[in-house]
């Protein structure tokens, strides 16, 4: 039965790759000498809907031969599926089988751009990008559409229900220029982004542009407030009703928690001992001390700690994030926001880097000796 | 910043009351005349002007006292830390804080009974932090001590003989031990100096003899011996150990009219290692070396009239993990049984109102120089990154 079932899926995963490999313009990249000169091949639009069709059915097969419902087989089942009937030992992951949605394997990027009499489909594919240009050729046209209906107002005198102000953009920004790349499947360079700036800038302060609001946000983003985004857990009280926050943090190879309670003297405890003789260095107090210091708590809240691992530096600083998280309890948006600002609830994501072969450390080269 | 507070507006009320006198009462001024001459200094919070540890009670808790300038040389040739030196020097001033162990120590040493075996406190600090000022208590005590007229016998930091030794000689005495010259001479010079008013009271009792031409008689007096063990270097030790003797045998009768104050600093020195090495590298052991074997014999209490004051300290002690602090751990069982009993005291760290008032005092002498320091926001920081742990607050506040 097994050995049946990974006949049949080998048949399958056979055939669809066979078809990945094929060339659609095969006879031309002969012909020519330098195949590497060619670029990457090309898939006409087809040819790729053709493997959607394909890799639907195989997906149903697939889920028959292990036994499960055909509606619900997702990509995490087909993984799993494949990796239990192909077992691969091969160090390279992208030699082992796999079975992917033909959007993955064939990016838009490498669908081919002309016909059967190869003509291109559009008519600005040899300015070399013809995405971006068809974008600014768009935008172009609607500034010079919104341009005519001024003057057409102009010469008729305006009325009050005729003057509209300019598009309000609201908090929202342009998209960056690697969102414009990704939008249109082309690499832009500065210069052209610049170019799609301004334009987009001119017809954006245009008045009376009411038709193209949506063309213009089509190409902005939302503007999120970060703060927003963290999460402050509220205060919790003890049997006592004493007021206290918890939260961790770590740095390095330390990990630390901290307790901050509320109507303290400003007693600090860590592991158990007292603050001076774990942290016997002044910079590592320092460090512990600025968030209290910076959220104006510091001799109200007592605070308690427990770290492990890394060495004293790391320790106080997995404190300090661990510290300032727990503070945020305490402290109003406002003083939340200023405390993001201030780069106290940044995780420093700077880890030891790996000694290297043939040299003494990181980046440390052995002694050079001429013999 | 209460206490601040309050300071000023006694400042004020002060002022005002002096120059009320002045403007109304006619019949006063002649008292306030002489008051300016009676308190010279002006009125300040963190200050008591009770320089005499004798009249100090509960009330001066936290506030500073001087000790006169005379009494630093001749009560403190040695004893006292490195860095107190160094701020003594910069304030041009001795001011130490009076703190409840000192005056605890000081109220029993009022109250003992001298016909009694000598009482032994031991200073040792309670939370396992350094530097909470065993040294400085033990040093006022003495202070109190020298201001009654005993005599001082003080080791200030035993550790420093138990190690780094430059000239060790076997004993002439006894083949079986080692002496220190050099810190048996320095030893002997400073015990000269504190104690300038016994050496000719005191009389030996037997006679000594240091070579074939060389010995005292018996009925000598004390300072002759001295004298001798400092001249004659290869002696010394064999001197300190006659002179420890002589002052044990003595203090212990009734007509000998002196009382007898042992301080040691560090005195688990004497139950530890030593990291001085014999000519054949092999280690000494510690009850090898003459002087330790002779302040041994000073800190057993089979003698009366006087009062053994000793200190715990880990700092510069040998082969002790940092994270001992408690007598047994630091003495040892040895240690521990001969030590044994003793008045515990401990020294912790800085209170609020000993803390307030040690900044007042560090303002007062202008060692606070960041503008920021004198804020409230300042203090807060201070308190936080010392912990109110006098070392810790001292290099806080001193120069980089």
């Amino acid at each position: 039965m097994a050995a049946s079932c990974v006949r049949t899926a080998g048949s399958v995963l056979g055939k669809y790759r066979t078809h990945w490999s094929r060339q659609i313009c095969s006879s031309s990249a002969l012909l020519r000498k330098n195949l590497a000169a060619a670029g990457p091949e090309r898939f006409s639009l087809e040819f790729v809907q053709k493997q959607v069709e394909e890799f639907e059915v195989g997906k149903r097969h697939l889920a028959n031969m292990m036994g499960e419902d055909p509606e619900t087989f997702t990509q995490e089942d087909i993984d799993r599926s494949i990796s239990y009937l192909f077992p691969s030992g091969l160090f390279e992951k992208r030699s082992r089988p796999l079975m992917k949605p033909p959007a993955e394997i064939f990016p838009r990027q490498r669908v081919v751009q002309w016909g059967e009499d190869r003509r291109p489909f559009h008519f600005l594919f040899y300015t070399g990008k013809q995405a971006y240009y068809s974008l600014m050729h768009e935008t172009y046209s609607r500034f010079i559409q919104v341009e005519r209906r001024q003057d057409r107002l102009r010469a008729t005198g305006p009325t009050d229900s005729d003057l509209t102000k300019p598009p309000s953009l609201g908090t929202s920004r342009w998209v960056f220029k690697e969102e414009l790349e990704a939008m249109l499947v082309e690499t832009v360079t500065d210069q052209d982004y610049t170019r799609f700036l301004q334009l987009m800038e001119c017809l954006a302060a245009l008045p009376q542009a009411e038709g193209e609001e949506s063309w213009v946000l089509k190409h902005r983003r939302q503007v999120e407030v970060q703060a927003s985004k963290q999460e402050v857990p509220p205060l919790q009280t003890d049997a006592q009703g004493r007021a206290y926050s918890t939260a961790e943090g770590r740095r390095k190879t330390s990990s630390g928690s901290v307790v901050l309670r509320d109507a303290g003297s400003g007693h600090v405890t860590i592991n158990g001992t007292d603050l001076l003789s774990y942290f016997p260095v002044f910079q590592d107090r320092e460090q512990l001390m600025f968030p209290l210091q910076f959220g104006g708590l510091l001799g109200r809240l007592d605070l308690e700690a427990e770290v492990r691992g890394g060495g004293r530096a790391s320790q106080a600083g997995a404190l300090r994030l661990a510290t300032a998280r727990a503070l945020l309890s305490f402290l109003s948006a406002r003083e939340v926001e200023n405390t993001r600002q201030a780069g106290l609830l940044t995780p420093d994501p700077r880890l030891r880097e790996r000694d290297k072969p043939g040299q003494e450390g990181a980046r440390k080269k052995f002694t050079w000796k001429k013999r | 910043m209460a206490l601040q507070r309050v300071s000023f507006r006694l400042r004020q009320t002060v002022a005002r009351v002096r120059s009320i006198h002045t403007s109304g009462c006619g019949h006063q001024q002649e008292a306030l005349a002489a008051e300016p001459e009676r308190n010279p200094e002006p009125f300040s919070i963190f200050r008591t002007q009770e320089s005499d540890p004798a009249g100090q009670s509960e009330k001066h808790i936290g506030q500073y006292y001087t000790i006169p300038p005379a009494h630093i040389q001749t009560v403190f040739p040695h004893g006292l830390p490195a860095r107190f030196q160094v701020q003594m020097k910069t304030f041009n001033e001795g001011c130490v804080m009076v703190r409840p162990p000192a005056l605890e120590v000081i109220s029993y040493l009022k109250k003992a009974d001298y016909s009694k075996p000598a009482l032994r406190f031991l200073f040792f600090w309670l939370d396992g932090v350094k530097g909470s000022g065993k040294t400085m208590s033990l040093c006022h005590t003495v202070h109190y001590c020298a201001t009654q007229g005993w005599l001082v016998v003080h080791i200030p930091d035993a550790h420093l003989w138990v190690k780094n030794c430059k000239e060790l000689l076997p004993s002439s005495y006894n083949a079986a031990r080692f002496d220190q010259p050099l810190q048996a001479t320095n030893w002997l010079r400073n015990f000269r100096v504190t104690n300038e008013q016994f050496l000719s009271k005191i009389q030996t009792r037997h006679r000594y003899v240091w070579t074939k031409r060389e010995f005292t008689e018996e009925g000598r007096p004390l300072g002759e011996l001295v004298d001798q063990g400092i001249a004659r270097v290869k002696s010394s030790s064999d001197v300190v150990g006659a002179v420890i003797k002589e002052l044990r045998l003595q203090s212990s009768q009734p007509e000998a009219g002196f009382r007898m104050a042992v301080a040691v600093d560090g005195v688990n020195a004497l139950w530890g290692r030593s990291s001085i090495k014999k000519e054949d590298r092999s280690p000494v052991s510690v009850e090898e070396l003459t002087l330790v074997h002779n302040l041994r014999k000073l800190v057993k209490n089979d003698w009366c009239g006087g009062a053994i004051i000793a200190t715990l300290s880990q700092t510069g002690s040998l082969y002790t993990p940092k994270t001992s602090y408690l007598p047994h751990e630091l003495l040892g069982e040895e240690g521990f049984d001969r030590m044994d009993p003793f008045v515990p005291v401990t020294v912790s760290n800085y209170s609020e109102k000993e803390f307030e008032s040690c900044y007042l005092y560090y303002q007062d002498r202008h060692w606070l120089q960041h503008s920021q320091s004198r804020t409230e926001e300042g203090k807060k920081e201070i308190v936080f990154m010392s912990c109110r742990n006098p070392t810790a607050l001292e290099r806080l506040c001193a120069f980089l």
